[in-house]
């Protein structure tokens, strides 16, 4: 296999004290989609955000290791080196596109100021590359569109200015935290569509936040799961959706509705908060097979399927 | 079928002079009876629920609840009805007063609609069981509740005058996958037991699908298609309902 793009080894994110992320080792393969799977509060959007050093002002404390490309560990850089990679070599879509975008400049000056801060074009340059990015991402009359104010756009169409802000530079790895949440169906299958053919066309690696699990079978090479801050379990996405080997993750799988539901099983009790997680295995309290021993925190193992790993004292026990 | 609870006929509400909201919306739903209403965003569901309660009034139409006409009923007519209409809020950590606590929030339509002190003790017992929180949370303010736990307390404080009919607005929307199915199963076997029917509006069709017997599609301001529930899936009759399923992810 390839050298990975990005690798996460034993990294840890706390604020003030709170540990939110604990010993997250991850890697990231050039052209791959990874979705990285989990609840509110279970450390998803905070570790994607980690990796663009964008939480440390709001008193956020990360340590380990975050290798990417050339650079050993992102953690040792400096805030000048940082953000020449911000939107330049990492860029992130958020999940909201009318608070992500600034609401008095016109969508094109804001797509081309990506180019003037990173490729030091001239406004005019900076402008014809912005119009060209806004056809890459599907928009209708680009030059056209790029004359207009982002409240003069739907929420999809938002959301596609945001990925043509994001992929404007070329980045190596796009992160893209809950892009179609906000959206509705019809217009979030469009933006799976785009991203798709962009992964395609640029083969971008994508690192892609979700709580939906219908969009890692439909998107993501391959899943992560987090749960109360910690990998649960990881695997190619058929793997783990067809055979999901965490209890969370059958859990999960379980609760959601599908066309023609007839029996739903919920998942006992709610999601742990920072602080008051258990000692051992974050999900331990709501899990049906839980033991004396799950107050130890269980270490990623393989299971069946190529990378396929999860943690959990159960499981190879034929207790599944 | 059996006598309709509420009947609307050729509903209509403008905004502004240019904006039609909702468009000729008529519909009917039986003691008792789940209809689901599905639809995209800006497609008209809030307000349609909105005038079905009197938040919003009808620019044409009308509305019958069992016998009373409710468009260009007096407010405290409107009032005698909505002690049987009740809602429940998408957002639960919106739609509770952060300045109350639970035994407040819950006492609070009681004693609008003039229920005795006794009474309101034990309806309010009862609720909290039926919706499965602590007796402890009564004292306790919605900061101090996780969102599913919050969203059983809107739930509580809607059916605690046991109301006939139930107005949900994608009320499990914004609760986490995990808390999601509790919810909707509290939902149904909240209204087994109380025998309340609901109108449950929401952008999923499975989530739809499961707590409803009819399903309606809105789409810009009117209802085009009306059908059972199973059917939804395998049989759909409008071109926009299968747009909408096949937008549905498969997992």
């Amino acid at each position: 296999m390839s050298t990975p793009l990005l690798t996460l080894r034993d990294v840890q994110i706390s604020f003030q004290g709170l540990q939110v992320v604990k010993d997250l080792s991850l890697t990231l393969h050039p052209g791959e989609i990874l979705g990285l799977v989990g609840e509110s509060g279970s450390g998803k959007s905070v570790t994607a955000r980690s990796l663009l050093r964008l939480d440390e002002a709001a008193g956020a404390t990360v340590t380990g290791t975050l290798a990417f490309k050339e650079f050993p560990n992102l953690l040792d850089l400096s805030e000048k080196e940082m953000r020449s990679l911000r939107g330049n070599r990492i860029a992130l879509v958020l999940q909201d596109p009318m608070t992500s975008l600034n609401p008095v400049h016109r969508i094109g000056d804001q797509v081309a100021e990506v180019f003037r801060i990173h490729r030091g074009l001239r406004k005019r340059e900076a402008r014809a590359e912005a119009v060209k990015m806004l056809e890459a991402v599907g928009l209708p009359e680009p030059a056209l569109r790029a004359r207009t104010y982002p409240h003069q756009l739907s929420g999809g169409q938002r959301q596609r200015i945001g990925i043509a802000m994001a992929l404007a530079c070329e980045p190596d790895l796009l992160i893209a935290d809950e892009p179609t949440t906000a959206l509705d169906g019809t217009t979030q299958a469009t933006i799976l569509d785009l991203l798709r053919r962009l992964r395609n066309e640029r083969d971008t690696t994508i690192l892609f936040i979700t709580h939906d699990l219908g969009i890692v079978s439909e998107l993501c090479d391959r899943v992560a799961v987090l749960y109360g801050g910690h990998l649960v379990e990881t695997g190619r996405a058929n793997d783990v959706l067809s055979a999901p080997s965490h209890p969370y993750t059958r859990a999960l799988l379980a609760s959601v509705p599908r066309p023609n539901q007839v029996e739903l099983s919920p998942i006992p009790g709610e999601p742990p908060v920072p602080g008051e997680r258990p000692p051992g295995c974050p999900f331990a309290p709501r899990c049906p097979l839980a033991v004396a021993q799950c107050n130890t925190l269980p270490k990623m193992e393989s299971r069946t399927g190529e990378h396929h790993q999860s943690a959990c004292w159960q499981e190879g026990k034929g207790t599944s | 079928m059996t006598e309709a609870l509420l009947t609307a006929g050729g509903l209509v509400k403008r905004f502004g002079p240019h904006f039609t909201a909702v468009r000729e919306v008529s519909l009917e739903v039986a003691p008792g009876e789940t209809l689901g209403i599905v639809g995209e965003s800006g497609s008209g569901k809030s307000t349609l629920l909105r005038l079905l309660n009197g938040l919003y009034r009808a620019d044409a139409g009308s509305i019958v609840f069992r016998t009373s006409e409710l468009v260009g009923a007096s407010t405290s007519d409107l009032r005698k009805t909505r002690r049987h209409v009740q809602m429940i809020f998408q957002d639960p950590y919106a739609c509770l007063n952060p300045r109350m606590r639970v035994e407040e929030i819950l006492t609070e339509p009681l004693k609008i609609h003039k229920i005795s002190r006794k009474e309101r003790k034990t309806r309010i017992r009862e609720m909290l069981d039926a919706v499965q929180l602590p007796a402890s949370a009564l004292r306790r303010y919605p900061h101090e509740f996780s969102g599913g736990q919050r969203q059983r307390i809107g739930i509580a404080r809607a059916l605690v005058l046991r109301p006939e009919l139930v107005l949900a607005d994608e009320p499990v929307a914004s609760l986490d996958v995990s808390v999601q199915a509790q919810v909707l199963n509290l939902l149904k076997d909240l209204q087994q037991e109380f025998g309340c029917a609901m109108i449950f509006v929401a952008h999923d069709l499975p989530v739809v699908q499961y707590v409803s017997d009819r399903i309606s599609v809105m789409k810009a301001g009117e209802l085009v298609e009306t059908l059972p529930s199973r059917k939804l899936f395998d049989h759909p009759q409008h071109p926009y309902t299968q747009k909408l399923i096949d937008a549905v992810s498969s997992l």
